[in-house]
């Protein structure tokens, strides 16, 4: 079972979300890092970028494939996780430290689960 | 096995170079290296037993069968190895002039004509040097011809889900961003998706057909239809040519630009023993982008000339030359009945092997398929621990090339499985019975699967270790 805490928002595509002061922190899920398996390559927007919610805003690559990052939130990136270029093993060991962005100006969001719904997505996923 | 580096011994060494018979010439010493380069020092008989040692870990068409899908890994004929080794071939200079080279011109000129006529193109450039650079370059041609229509608005490309992944790549290598539409229950395009996609914004489709899955898409005349009723181009990946070669024509199916893969369905070496050629036909109202030169017929001669309004060169001179040597013998060699012969075989091949695996392993979609079948193992995973990488790494046992795994991705546990036409049905029926013994290994002894294969020299090397700190030089240490 993967591991979904219940202070978080999620997507129907396994992003996770957290709000903090009108900052959105977004991240990979629990779930998403256990079916890309282990993440070798991570490619992130600048600091500045604009964000689309529900358009691709990063790249991750396992073994098996190459995935887009969807972003939940429309507005402007304020900060990156340099570290996971580094080392983009550290989603895989903690996905939820290991946020991708940081986002401000935040103008629209997606339509963002809570726990309880997210959990019926992956239980879906998984049957 | 030790490396060159490690064989290396000062002063050992063979004479491949003959004495030099020209004036020497000497540069400016600033131009000059301070110290010579480290190149391994070996006898010819340690060179020799090297690379064999190496030839002995691989596995090649050559070795056994090699159902590596969508790679469509048939027989290379050798009598395309002769004529492409013919020194008026071998011998040449790309820039020596033209009335000394006619027969390369003629080779040229008369490969384009087989394949325009293969593809249903009007016109056909070999200058991309492999399948994605075709991709690129077929790109490039719906980009140029956006351009010079001042419809700079068409920006996006749409690929179905199920695309290979080199599609999206090529799309946004080209300056274009991609817009992905879902595939239907049988894996083809979702015409109501496709629909929703297209706009003013759409400058074009990339479509594979049959698709990854291995099926024709019934709805294809549609499909390009919408695509142009909203202004869009439509190219075709020729990725899966075998399945359809000398029956259906891209051309006819609304596409308007294509690439083939040489190595792939013309019979000419992959991969390290190529090099590729990915060569791109399109329609008359998109030859003037094409990349220069072209080749064209004047009299009883041959001669360049670059199209007017040419994209330029997507690679220097006229691309793998002696590949399409290759590719010509094998078209010319099979002829108009040997061509829709050889995609029928391919269909067949791959319809027969599934048919013997249906019933055992379960298949992604339940009816008949065209060159390749996409088998999925997610209820054997899930019911015996033992996944697509374990029968892939067991077959390997066997002296079988596994088939294309985790691919596509709209599959889980994926094996894709494409014999081609140049088996015979003892391998198939061979082939077969490696795959259900595998499959009784499975469900008796799961635990042995998960460390296959027991008799490679290299089992299951750690990729991702690799992928995150790749080694990509000798380190000769102080």
């Amino acid at each position: 079972m993967s591991v979904i805490p219940a202070e978080l928002k999620y997507t129907k595509s396994h992003e996770w979300v957290k709000e903090e002061d009108g900052v959105f922190v977004i991240g990979l899920t629990d779930y998403a890092q256990s079916a890309l398996g282990d993440l070798v390559f991570v490619n992130l927007p600048e600091e500045g970028d604009a964000v689309t919610a529900g358009e691709a805003f990063s790249d991750v690559e396992s073994v098996k494939a190459v995935s887009d990052v969807f972003s939940p939130v429309t507005g402007e990136v304020c900060a990156i996780n340099e570290e996971l270029l580094d080392n983009p093993a550290l989603i895989n060991e903690a996905p939820y430290d290991a946020w991708l962005v940081k986002v401000q100006n935040v103008s629209d969001t997606e339509e963002l689960l809570d726990a309880a719904a997210y959990e019926a997505v992956v239980a879906a996923e998984e049957a | 096995m030790k490396l060159l580096f490690e064989r290396s011994r000062p002063g050992r060494g063979m004479d491949l170079l003959p004495p030099c018979d020209v004036p020497a010439v000497s540069f400016d010493a600033a131009l000059l290296r301070d110290s010579a380069p480290r190149l391994p020092e070996i006898a010819e008989v340690d060179l020799g037993r090297h690379y064999t040692e190496l030839a002995k870990q691989t596995h090649g068409v050559n070795d056994g069968f090699y159902p590596l899908g969508s790679c469509t890994m048939k027989y290379n004929p050798r009598v395309d190895e002769e004529t492409a080794s013919l020194p008026g071939f071998t011998q040449i200079h790309p820039l020596q002039p033209l009335d000394t080279v006619q027969g390369c011109l003629e080779v040229l000129w008369k490969s384009e004509q087989l394949l325009t006529e293969i593809t249903g193109m009007d016109a056909v450039t070999y200058q991309p040097a492999a399948g994605a650079h075709g991709e690129y370059t077929g790109l490039l041609l719906i980009r140029c011809y956006h351009q010079s229509r001042g419809d700079t608005a068409r920006t996006k490309i749409i690929v179905p889900d199920s695309a290979h992944g080199t599609n999206p790549a090529s799309a946004t290598m080209a300056g274009f961003k991609v817009v992905s539409v879902p595939s239907n229950e049988m894996g083809g395009v979702d015409l109501d998706a496709l629909r929703a996609a297209v706009g003013p914004d759409t400058a074009g489709l990339m479509l594979t057909n049959p698709n990854t899955v291995g099926l024709f898409d019934p709805n294809i005349l549609e499909i390009t239809q919408i695509i142009h009723d909203a202004g869009g181009l439509c190219y075709y990946d020729g990725a899966n040519l075998n399945a359809i070669m000398g029956h259906v024509r891209p051309g006819d199916m609304g596409f308007d630009c294509v690439h083939v893969n040489l190595h792939k369905t013309f019979a000419t070496p992959h991969g390290g023993g190529g090099p590729g050629s990915g060569p791109v036909g399109c329609k008359d109202f998109l030859a003037p982008f094409l990349p220069s030169p072209r080749v064209k017929k004047a009299g009883d001669s041959y001669e360049f000339f670059d199209p007017e309004q040419s994209m330029g060169k997507v690679r220097s001179f006229y691309g793998n030359f002696l590949v399409v040597v290759k590719a010509l013998t094998y078209i010319l060699s099979l002829g108009k009945e040997g061509i829709p012969a050889a995609s029928a075989g391919a269909v067949l091949n791959a319809n027969y092997l599934m048919k013997k695996l249906a019933g055992h392993y379960d298949m992604s979609f339940n009816t008949l398929c065209m060159h390749e079948f996409v088998m999925t193992l997610e209820k054997l995973a899930h019911d015996t621990g033992v996944t697509a990488m374990d029968v892939a790494k067991r077959l390997l046992d066997f002296g079988m090339h596994p088939p294309t795994m985790y691919f596509p991705l709209i599959v889980h546990e994926a094996l894709m499985v494409e014999p081609t036409e140049t088996e015979s049905p003892e391998t198939l029926d061979e082939a077969a019975e490696v795959f259900l013994k595998i499959l009784e290994e499975a469900k008796s002894d799961p635990e042995s699967l998960h460390h296959a294969p027991h008799d490679c020299a290299i089992g299951r090397p750690d990729e991702v270790t690799a992928a995150r700190n790749p080694i990509l030089r000798y380190d000769f240490g102080a």
